[in-house]
């Protein structure tokens, strides 16, 4: 049942093999077995879960059950739950029991029948690469102890590659949910922006954010993603399209798909061995009848410096509401209004967090706002530009998700440059809005590596069965690290 | 171009942070490391180029003027750090 796929648990649970709760308990001993080497969870909360365990097995007893329900989940600490503490990674927001449930737990708990098995750790407001700027300490990769797990949603990468849930929810603002999927060893996937629900997503860059699911296949990602999406009144930026089933295509053919290489994903700035095994996976699609073109994405390069205008703006904005006023942390003393402010500010942030908030408010400020926060969104249209031209092409494109394996603990953490770069692969997706995933494609040294999938605006079901066929045609995505059992 | 301490500590204020001078000065060479980067941009002619704010070109949508959301107020005060009457409590702004 550890390893099982969600249509496994789904067969199961239908079957009367196995309860909702029984299913849920086994998650809930393996979390607190391992959670303590990994630190993956930040909140768990037993008898929160078997309640919602347990009206699941009220809904299977009474045939209402969707396909999901009854199976655990965990939810990266990003998405508000009502009576959760809901933290965000931050010191701010420590101690914040949400009083409403974002959209995406609202869908997945009261209308899919998921059951939610806790909060998992994130990079502070998911403003990090490898989980290390939490406040409640970094995520372990369960595949060497050493390393990070990725960010922002490491504690997701974590629970799932080490099987302390069967799947989780994640974030991706600019590659928070592909490159940590890439160094645990899962399918991760980011939908097209506006595809599900932002409302209770707590907020780091609006016109970047978006929530998606994190699990071991294509499969599970796209029968979760099913339970994710739609439209929301109550998230300005929701899209209003008609629902669709994003397993629909899964076992579709690959003959005639065209893969599109950008010259520049597949230049200098990758480690060999990671290139090699990315290269083996697109052999392995011309196997399956793909062919592949050479496209060009020429302002990728420029993606990292537009992007660390552009979030940083767009998060001190967001952040400023985080005043020690109407929530969150609030300093023990001080003396005026604004002195409360800059103190609870001053010691609920931690130091990249700040670092992003005073980049923020410098480009925006007088003076400099054309300089940079115009020119950077100028250059976000160049680099939208370039995907419809190699669209024009290719049906979907293909390179490595992250450059290098998981580095160590502690090893970039002193440079936030070099930490920046490590999303030089997924960034440009976010700022053109497109749907995009990272697929196991690989061992190097023992740490895995992700290939990534970029499609073309609402092609989330086309990325998805162009991800299961590899995934039937191989079994890196069935890897798991050891010594976890 | 680099950042100057004086700036460093304007923006700060301006972000309602309150940083010490140490604190300041190891921020100084983070943020001057970032611009850094960020300069890249500068090489870039994008005249003609309109500024993308978001990744769809949608205009807002609107919603009916009517009340839709309940009360409750004492569920969002409950998280706040202090309250009273149903009012929260900040220092006196007004003398």
């Amino acid at each position: 049942m550890i390893n099982a796929s969600l249509k496994q648990l789904s067969q199961a649970l239908a079957a009367k093999q196995i309860s909702s709760v029984e299913l849920t308990q086994l998650f809930l001993d393996r979390i607190n077995r391992l959670n303590p080497l990994l630190n993956a969870f930040v909140t768990v909360d037993a008898e929160k879960s078997l309640n919602s365990a347990r009206a699941a097995d009220a809904r299977i007893a009474a045939g209402t059950a969707g396909p999901l329900t009854g199976i655990p989940i965990a939810q990266k600490d990003i998405f508000c739950a009502e009576g959760w503490r809901t933290t965000c990674g931050s010191k701010m927001l420590a101690n914040f029991v949400s009083p409403y449930d974002a959209t995406v737990i609202r869908k997945m708990e009261a209308e899919a029948g998921l059951v939610s098995l806790g909060k998992t750790n994130m990079d502070e407001f998911a403003m990090g690469s490898s989980n290390e700027t939490s406040f409640f300490g970094p995520v372990k990769n369960p595949w060497d102890q050493t390393r990070v797990p990725g960010g922002s949603s490491g504690g997701s990468a974590a629970a799932v590659a080490a099987r302390l849930a069967p799947a989780a929810t994640g974030t991706d603002t600019g590659g928070s949910i592909r490159q940590p999927a890439a160094l645990c060893n899962l399918t991760g996937l980011k939908p097209t922006y506006g595809v599900v629900s932002r409302y209770g997503m707590i907020a780091f860059a609006s016109s970047l954010d978006q929530g998606g699911p994190m699990a071991a296949s294509a499969e599970d990602c796209a029968l979760l993603l099913n339970t994710m999406a739609g439209f929301d009144e109550h998230d300005s930026t929701s899209l209003d399209r008609p629902s669709e089933d994003y397993a629909r295509d899964l076992e579709k053919p690959l003959a005639g798909l065209r893969i599109g290489l950008p010259k520049e994903f597949f230049g200098e700035g990758c480690e060999a061995e990671v290139m090699a095994a990315v290269r083996a996976a697109i052999a392995e699609y011309e196997k399956l009848g793909a062919t592949t073109v050479e496209v060009s994405l020429p302002n990728s390069h420029l993606s990292v410096p537009a992007y660390y205008v552009i979030a940083p703006a767009e998060a001190s904005s967001n952040l400023s509401r985080f005043d020690g006023v109407r929530y969150g942390y609030r300093a023990p003393e001080y003396g005026s209004l604004d002195d409360m402010y800059m103190k609870s500010r001053a010691q609920g942030f931690g130091a990249e967090v700040k670092r992003r908030i005073l980049i923020g408010a410098y480009v925006l400020s007088h003076g400099y706002y054309d300089a940079y926060y115009l020119q950077a969104q100028r250059i976000r249209r160049l680099i939208a530009n370039d995907f419809v031209e190699a669209f024009k092409n290719c049906d979907v494109i293909m390179g490595p998700t992250s450059p290098t394996t998981a580095f160590k603990l502690g090893e970039k953490a002193a440079d936030p440059v070099q930490m920046y770069l490590s999303d030089i692969y997924t960034i440009a997706v976010n700022l053109a809005g497109l749907p995009g995933m990272s697929v196991p494609c690989g061992l190097v040294g023992g740490l895995p590596v992700g290939l990534q999938l970029i499609g073309n605006y609402f092609t989330e079901a086309q990325l998805l069965n162009v991800a299961h066929r590899y995934q039937q045609a191989t079994d890196w995505h069935q890897r798991r690290p050891a010594g976890l059992e | 171009m680099s950042l100057t301490l004086e700036q460093v500590q304007r923006i700060a204020h301006l972000a309602r942070i309150e940083i010490s001078d140490t604190e300041a000065l190891s921020t100084q060479g983070h943020l001057n490391g970032i611009f850094q980067l960020i300069e890249q941009m500068q090489a870039v002619d994008t005249r003609g180029v309109e500024p993308m704010a978001h990744a769809q070109d949608l205009s807002q949508r609107l919603r009916r003027d009517q009340v839709t959301e309940e009360d409750r107020r004492t569920a969002y005060q409950t998280v706040a750090p202090e309250t009273e009457a149903g009012l929260y409590l900040v220092p006196k702004v007004i003398e």
